[in-house]
């Protein structure tokens, strides 16, 4: 084999144009060793994209393999393949995957957002399941600035195209806002697909001889270097890279979506992975890598929508919607038929080799020879474990002394407050611009705990919810982590599902600084402990880095994506009181803890305190006693006492049904209490139940059981919600405060 | 008992609601249903056509502007003339309008935004093969999901459609009214579905699929596949023909 050259007017390889491409000069030379030459210009590109952040994890890959990644339910565990795939019974299995388009969001929200549901879709679809599901988990700065509502709209503008014509409801998610992510949005995005057992497909390609074919779309300049531009920091340059930011189409995602499905039932796809960071680059690197085998690709035969373009364009490339087949040989026309059905190109591009090589070449000559498993995570990409040292901050904001904040003289005008809070009000401005109803399976329309999702293939529901108080694991870390975890698992257990897998996606600030990289740890390692405990092992997902500007980091923001299985969707309770005359009760114990309450940000502008106090073992009696009232049809109502306390919490049951509002006149026992941390306190573990009298007796014996605490409130009824000595407010306002607030904001010229 | 109805269900490249109004045909309702591809000019003996909710090609250019051309279309043409029933559902109404099977445009929601939602629509007219199991005036709650729902057409044509009771449902509040804050997206006359003047060919932009199965909570859209069965179960006994057609062009025009 010759020695690969550059293509033509392309500059020679030199330590300094591997800085500029991200790399390190140690890295440079680990090249230099790996190759014994010096690398031709389309080679450089293929390490710089491989080994970058975005592709190798090789700041965070050392902590992300301490966390359980196996048992439970996984049938293939994380890393294994594109996603996660958890046995949910009747021969089906659940892939699903959370994963950050925070960069490309943060410059060109609309295509950032779009692509970022694109892609989660097909590392779903890639594995043969269909989508069934999406979420999404977003953080911004406050809506009182310009820029933010810019990102907002584009950003749900992005995620609703996208989605809605790729015709996959949105479900469920979350929408934060706070000053620190005013630079560095989080747009987050989340799918779930369900595949029966032994159907899915596996991202290998092996067997000598077999053809390697692109499939969907053509290939142009958009979004090259997209995965390096992914990990760095935003700054004032960050506008320049626009052109990084892949255009997303969600038609041909649509279109590639039922050929991929078609094809892989077919039998004769060997192996499949979706194009997503790194294009072509890291498809056939990784496929090939996993094996253990090689490829030569003739980039020439890639449909290219632009003229002129370089073998380094063409291997650096994220167009989207495109995919890489390992084909049986010998039924190539078969699997091109099925796409050209669809009218999407197949073309032939290269064959696995048995060597342990990527030959690429392009126009008559050989531009890339390099060994595959030198590229990939978990061969030769590498792996560092970074300085950790407890950031300073934490003395200063873990200080909070309660006496020194005024008690508030109207509750009831507080209530109001929170409710039209940017982070506790209604997303409804969102939501209804998504299609949280095609597929006709979102049983729990939004507005409850978690999603339920009915799996027409068989007779289970999955609850699905995303969940991270940034605030929580700013102010510590590992609980924070652990927090995010416990809330999710919890708003699936208030289905009455019971928690089964976790995917994650981690958003930090740059690992360089020690202070970042001890929070990236710490959170990891709460994590990890409360999926230990919850038996709900990670199945996969995504780390974020650099989400920092000059003058800020966002918040260490783990996001938690949990999985839960329904063995009847119709005794599912909801978030909302159903019918007036019913008990309320309150499971879990009130201590009044105020440390970093929404209350105490919105309210007194106030970031302070430690997280609330968990208990692991507590929660997890408490899921196991909801999946038992929810199956003993004991329940109506179960809603989880998260951001804003038990009155938030109680307020929300009355109004959530918006066309049924319903009040409700409690007595709180608040002995030894101010009325904030009484009534706005974000004590953990505890959910506010409904249900019909009679059956009081047995939520309560059923309580005592599982060692959870149940306490009588009161009663549903009337137009009111009623704290008895404490508060009385109609509904109506409740409501109207709830509803109104996030679109009036939006109305604000941009 | 009686052969199940045959309902064809044209799957467009960008059909996303193809499964659902399926679902509904042979799991919820229990007749028979196939899906009828756009390149092929067959529609395979169906009673009814569907033309379901999407994005037919991406709604690029226009929406349901490409998807009329479609093989596919020219039969459904054909069927539509001799009387078949054909119901088009949101993205099926766009098309509907754009082969000229039914008079009037959809444009951009007056919001400029996607709509996901629960709406209340009111029957206007009980007597379309769609609607004979719902009362005069009765209020169903369907889902609507759309960006470009916002019916239009000349003064001339309003004119004809209301005279001739071509409008099936309207948007309105939870009690029947006819209000501006229940027109989701600024459609003229809050019109919400409109039938031809034959009769047998209904474009709605709510969707009546997504409000049929019980384990969702909502069943009033169950009402207008009741209706279409009922028609066709009742054109095909010998002697009803003539009378279904009397009753539907009589009581048709209110």
């Amino acid at each position: 084999m010759s020695t690969p050259v550059n293509f033509p007017g392309e500059p020679e390889s030199t330590l300094a144009a591997a800085q500029q491409h991200g790399l390190t000069e140690e890295e440079y030379g680990k090249i230099l060793s790996i190759l014994g030459r010096v690398p031709t210009y389309t080679e450089l590109g293929i390490y710089s994209v491989m080994w970058s952040e975005h592709c190798s994890y090789k700041n965070s890959i050392a902590q992300i393999k301490t966390l359980p990644r196996s048992g439970g339910r996984l049938l293939v565990g994380a890393g294994e393949e594109n996603a996660g795939l958890v046995d949910i019974g009747e021969g089906l299995a659940v892939a699903f995957k959370i994963e950050s388009h925070n960069h490309p969001s943060a410059v060109e929200p609309y295509q950032g957002a779009a692509t970022g549901v694109g892609g989660i879709m097909r590392d779903i679809f890639t594995m043969g399941a269909r989508p069934i599901a999406s979420l999404n988990s977003l953080r911004f700065g406050s809506l009182d600035s310009p820029r933010t509502r810019h990102l907002v709209d584009g950003v749900v503008r992005g995620i609703g195209d996208y989605g809605n014509s790729f015709g996959v409801p949105t479900v469920a998610g979350e929408v934060y806002f706070d000053p620190c992510y005013h630079d560095n949005p989080l747009v987050n995005a989340m799918s779930v697909g369900v595949v029966k057992h032994g159907a899915w497909a596996s991202a290998t390609a092996q067997g000598t001889g077999n053809p390697i074919m692109i499939v969907g779309s053509s290939t142009g300049r958009d979004g090259i270097h997209g995965a390096t531009f992914a990990s760095e920091e935003i700054s004032e340059a960050s506008e320049k890279k626009r052109p990084s930011v892949q255009v997303g189409d969600p038609f041909t995602e649509k279109l590639l979506l039922e050929a991929t499905l078609e094809a892989i039932r077919s039998g004769f796809v060997v192996g499949i992975q979706d194009m997503g960071a790194a294009g072509i680059t890291c498809s056939t690197s990784e496929m090939s890598a996993k094996g253990k085998c090689g490829m030569r690709i003739d980039l020439d035969k890639v449909p290219a929508r632009e003229t002129g373009m370089s073998a380094y364009e063409l291997m650096l490339s994220e167009s989207q919607e495109r995919m890489l087949v390992c084909v049986a040989k010998g039924h190539e026309d078969k699997i091109r038929a099925i796409f050209e059905k669809w009218d999407l190109h197949a073309e032939i591009i290269g064959e696995v080799i048995g060597e342990d090589r990527l030959y690429i070449s392009y126009k008559g000559n050989l531009v890339a020879d390099l060994p595959p498993e030198t590229l990939v995570l978990g061969g030769g990409a590498p792996v560092y474990i970074r300085e950790a040292i407890r950031p300073e901050y934490l003395d200063t904001v873990n200080a909070l002394d309660i006496a020194s904040v005024p008690e508030p003289v109207d509750p009831g005008a507080v209530l109001l407050a929170l409710m039209a809070a940017s982070d506790i009000a209604s997303k409804r401005w969102v939501y209804e611009q998504y299609d949280s109803m095609v597929r006709t399976n979102n049983v729990v329309m939004t507005g409850g705990d978690a999603a339920v999702v009915y799996v027409k293939e068989g007779h289970k529901g999955l609850a699905v919810k995303t969940d991270c108080n940034g605030r929580y694991v700013y102010l510590n870390p590992r609980r924070g982590a652990q927090i995010a975890v416990a809330e999710s698992a919890r708003n699936v257990a208030c289905t009455g599902a019971t928690p089964v897998a976790v995917t994650n996606c981690l958003n930090f600030g740059n690992p360089y600084k020690p202070g970042v990289y001890w929070q990236f740890k710490e959170a990891i390692a709460g994590i990890g402990e409360a999926c230990r405990v919850f038996d709900t092992p990670v199945t996969g997902g995504n780390v974020s880095f650099y989400n920092e500007s000059p003058t800020a980091s966002v918040y260490p923001t783990p996001v938690i994506g949990m999985l839960g299985v329904l063995d009847d969707i119709r005794r599912s309770p909801r978030a909302a009181f159903r019918q007036p005359d019913r008990d309320v009760l309150l499971l879990g114990v009130t201590h009044g803890h105020l440390g970093g309450s929404t209350y105490l940000a919105a309210i007194h502008g106030i970031v302070a305190g430690d997280a609330p106090g968990l208990d692991l073992q507590e929660e997890l009696r408490l899921y196991r006693l909801l999946a038992e009232l929810a199956s003993a049809g004991l329940i109506e109502t179960a809603h989880d006492c998260a951001d804003g306390g038990l009155a938030v919490a109680l307020a929300e049951c009355c109004i959530i049904d918006e066309g049924k509002k319903i009040g409700a006149r409690v007595r709180l026992d608040g002995t030894g209490l101010r009325v904030d941390q009484l009534l706005f306190g974000e004590d953990q573990t505890r959910v506010v139940i409904g249900c019909v009298p009679e059956h009081t007796t047995g939520v309560a014996a059923l309580a005592q059981k599982h060692g959870i605490a149940c306490a009588g409130l009161g009663t549903t009824g009337g137009d009111a919600l009623v704290i008895e000595g404490i508060l009385d407010v109609p509904v109506e306002e409740l409501g109207h405060a709830y509803y109104g607030a996030i679109a009036s904001k939006m109305k604000q010229s941009t | 008992m009686q052969s199940p109805v045959r309902f064809g269900i044209v799957v467009f490249p960008g059909s996303n609601c193809d499964h659902d109004a399926y679902h509904v045909c042979r799991k919820v309702l229990g007749q028979d249903a196939v899906f009828l591809w756009h390149k092929d000019p067959d529609l395979k003996d169906v009673d009814v056509v569907i033309l379901p909710g999407g994005f037919s090609y991406g709604d690029y250019l226009r929406c349901g502007a490409i998807a009329r051309f479609s093989p596919v279309m020219r039969e459904v043409t054909r069927f539509a003339e001799s009387g078949g029933p054909v119901l088009g559902i949101c993205n099926g109404f766009q098309i509907l309008v754009e082969a000229g099977l039914l008079p009037g445009v959809l444009l951009r929601n007056a919001s400029l935004r996607f709509a996901c939602k629960n709406v209340h629509i009111r029957v206007e007219n009980p007597f379309t093969p769609f609607t004979t199991a719902c009362a005069a005036g009765e209020v169903l709650t369907i889902p609507i999901a759309h960006g470009e729902g916002n019916y239009f057409a000349d003064e001339e044509t309003i004119h004809r459609i209301e005279e001739n009771g071509q409008v099936a449902f309207r948007y309105c509040a939870p009690g029947g009214e006819i209000t501006a804050d229940s027109n989701p997206n600024g459609s003229l006359g809050n019109i919400a579905g409109i039938i031809n003047e034959r009769g047998n060919v209904l474009g709605m932009m709510p969707h009546p699929e997504r409000a049929a199965d019980p384990l969702l909570g909502f069943t009033d859209g169950q009402k207008v596949f009741a209706s279409i069965i009922e028609h066709v179960l009742s054109r095909v006994t010998p002697g009803a023909v003539e009378e279904v057609a009397a009753v539907t062009g009589e009581k048709g025009r209110r």
